[in-house]
């Protein structure tokens, strides 16, 4: 194709495209300079850009700019300054004896805030972001503990969990079926002497049957009074306090198909001093011993 | 109004510019090209070579851009831990999919403080290895799932699952009650693994003739722990959702239970230049 030579407008001068609408000419002006120089220096930038940064592949890998810069790195540097701006404190707190944690009040509230932080981002999704828990979750603002409510007994359940299959030393317990070792009846009564211990409205006759198979049965972890151990993780059975319900059907629904309630071992992401730190925080929500 | 002596006539205000005044060369413009750069006008005007240039620059750009993926050492990094899923995984896998649980849920923790602090370790190519299609996801409504392994009991999972608002209050998702009482058999298994070998997952035949058996065995309290731990070491086994039947429920929380869990990050460290 040859350059044509295209009309030249007479009101301004300049060449037009020889493009024309209706008797509108459309006039070739050049691009304007600012915006010429400003795509020229784009381009600059660019080039120099893909040699501060990584950028051209190569044969066994992408050249890796002058400024050394990765996002893998990046994010290590940043942790990094994080944990060197609390070094000396998130020391102390691995190290610290938590039974004596009130004696240094401002490695308490360190921990009670990063607690916190590590409570909503890990525990929230099942004990309720207001640590009240739910039905299978324990509530942790009141003073009932299953597995202790001292800051140390905390850690130790955060740091291995109950009953998974992941840590050995997590807390172990295991409630048998009674539907597979009571008759019907038998189930009844217990629930009917569980709902005496607890105070709420029963059948005398059913419970007092009831206590000699509770005697019998359950007295070994939940005690002869029914008020639990701890080292089983049996809970008391004489306050209002219920896991899975206190009423007649959830109790009887308990006792014949037993409870098996699981918590992981954080110790696998959570580091020593964040277990410390959520077991204080735990503890200050209201029933900590 | 054309007598109204106010106003003045445009050719006489001196307020009122006209061509006359501007002058014979206008500034800040470039000479128009010539020579070589004119002849861009060839391409412009012929709709076949902007076709067949605009199709040469794109391949170009596609070949730098994708190729150097297939080869360079740091693009395919290789992991210790990482392996093809369970026939039980794989289906729940395809529930997951099915369901758009991607839409939602992202499976990606992206190198950045905030993540790593609160989802774990960020995400490696090579965990999304056997992944067809992967499910690295481009949105969260919900939070990243790349490391839920682990991190929830079974019966929390369930709970979850069943009513979602029951464990978090706060939350948006949807129920998936449903999957409790759909039952599953795994009757085309094999066929499903074999796809996935077709597009590269490494399965064995010895891992399709147990497919089946595998699928069977890995919720069920008195199946072949062992074997299927062999095949697909750090499985996660057990009844997941409590219910004597085999469901979608347990392919989705045996899936969920894996995910983010085969690399041991105490003892790899990777690259950090990559």
């Amino acid at each position: 194709m040859t350059e044509q030579a295209n009309d030249i407008d007479q009101e301004t001068g300049i060449e037009t495209t020889g493009h024309e609408w209706d008797g509108i000419k459309e006039l070739n002006n050049p691009l304007p300079r600012w915006w010429l120089w400003c795509f020229y220096l784009t381009i600059i930038w660019g080039v120099g850009y893909t040699i501060a940064y990584p950028a051209w592949p190569l044969v066994s890998r992408a050249t890796g700019g002058l400024l050394g810069y990765s996002t893998r790195g990046e994010v290590v540097e940043q942790i990094d300054a994080f944990e060197t701006q609390n070094a000396s404190l998130t020391t102390a707190l691995t190290e610290v004896d938590l039974a004596v944690l009130d004696e240094n009040p401002e490695l308490q509230r360190f921990a009670i805030s990063g607690g916190a932080s590590v409570f909503r981002s890990h525990c929230s999704q099942c004990h309720g972001s207001g640590a009240a828990g739910g039905i299978g979750y324990p509530n942790l603002l009141d003073d009932d503990w299953l597995w202790g409510g001292t800051r140390d007994e905390i850690a130790y359940t955060v740091r291995h969990g109950i009953r998974n299959e992941v840590d050995p030393d997590a807390h172990w317990s295991e409630m048998p079926a009674y539907g597979q070792i009571f008759e019907r009846e038998e189930i009844d009564d217990v629930v009917q002497h569980v709902l005496a211990l607890s105070g709420q409205a029963h059948e005398a006759a059913m419970a007092e049957r009831g206590a000699v198979l509770f005697a019998d049965q359950c007295s070994a972890c939940h005690g002869e009074d029914g008020r639990g151990n701890r080292d089983l993780g049996a809970p008391n059975l004489t306050d209002a306090i219920w896991l899975y319900g206190g009423d007649p059907t959830s109790l009887t629904y308990t006792v014949t198909n037993s409870r098996f309630g699981v918590m992981p071992p954080w110790s696998t992401r959570l580091t020593e001093a964040e277990v410390k730190a959520v077991a204080a925080y735990v503890h200050q929500l209201g029933g900590g011993e | 109004m054309a007598d109204n002596p106010k106003i003045t006539p445009p050719e006489q205000d001196p307020k009122v510019s006209t061509l006359s005044d501007l002058p014979d060369e206008i500034p800040n413009e470039l000479p128009h090209q010539s020579g070589f750069l004119a002849r861009h006008q060839m391409i412009e005007r012929s709709p076949t070579l902007l076709l067949v240039f605009s199709f040469l620059v794109v391949t170009i750009g596609g070949i730098v851009e994708i190729a150097p993926l297939f080869y360079l050492e740091n693009t395919i990094e290789e992991v210790e831990g990482v392996r093809p899923y369970s026939p039980l995984e794989l289906a729940g896998r395809d529930i997951y999919i099915r369901e758009g649980c991607y839409v939602c849920h992202s499976q990606m923790i992206r190198p950045m403080r905030d993540e790593v602090e609160r989802y774990g370790h960020y995400s490696l190519a090579a965990e999304s290895m056997y992944d067809h299609p992967f499910q690295w996801g481009s949105k969260r409504t919900g939070p990243d799932v790349a490391r839920v392994g682990g991190r929830y009991s079974d019966a929390w999972h369930v709970d979850h699952l069943m009513d979602p608002q029951s464990v978090v209050p706060e939350s948006i998702m949807p129920k998936y009650a449903f999957l409790a009482s759909a039952e599953i058999d795994g009757e085309h298994i094999e066929d499903l693994l074999r796809t996935h070998r077709i597009v590269g997952v490494p399965y064995t035949d010895e891992m399709i003739e147990a497919a089946r058996a595998d699928f069977l065995a890995q919720a069920d309290l008195d199946g072949d722990w062992d074997g299927v731990e062999e095949r697909y070491p750090g499985a996660v086994f057990g009844n997941f959702d409590g219910q004597p039947e085999l469901t979608e429920m347990d392919a989705l929380i045996a899936y969920l239970q894996m995910l983010g869990t085969l690399v041991d990050f105490s003892t790899f460290t990777p690259d950090p230049s990559r």
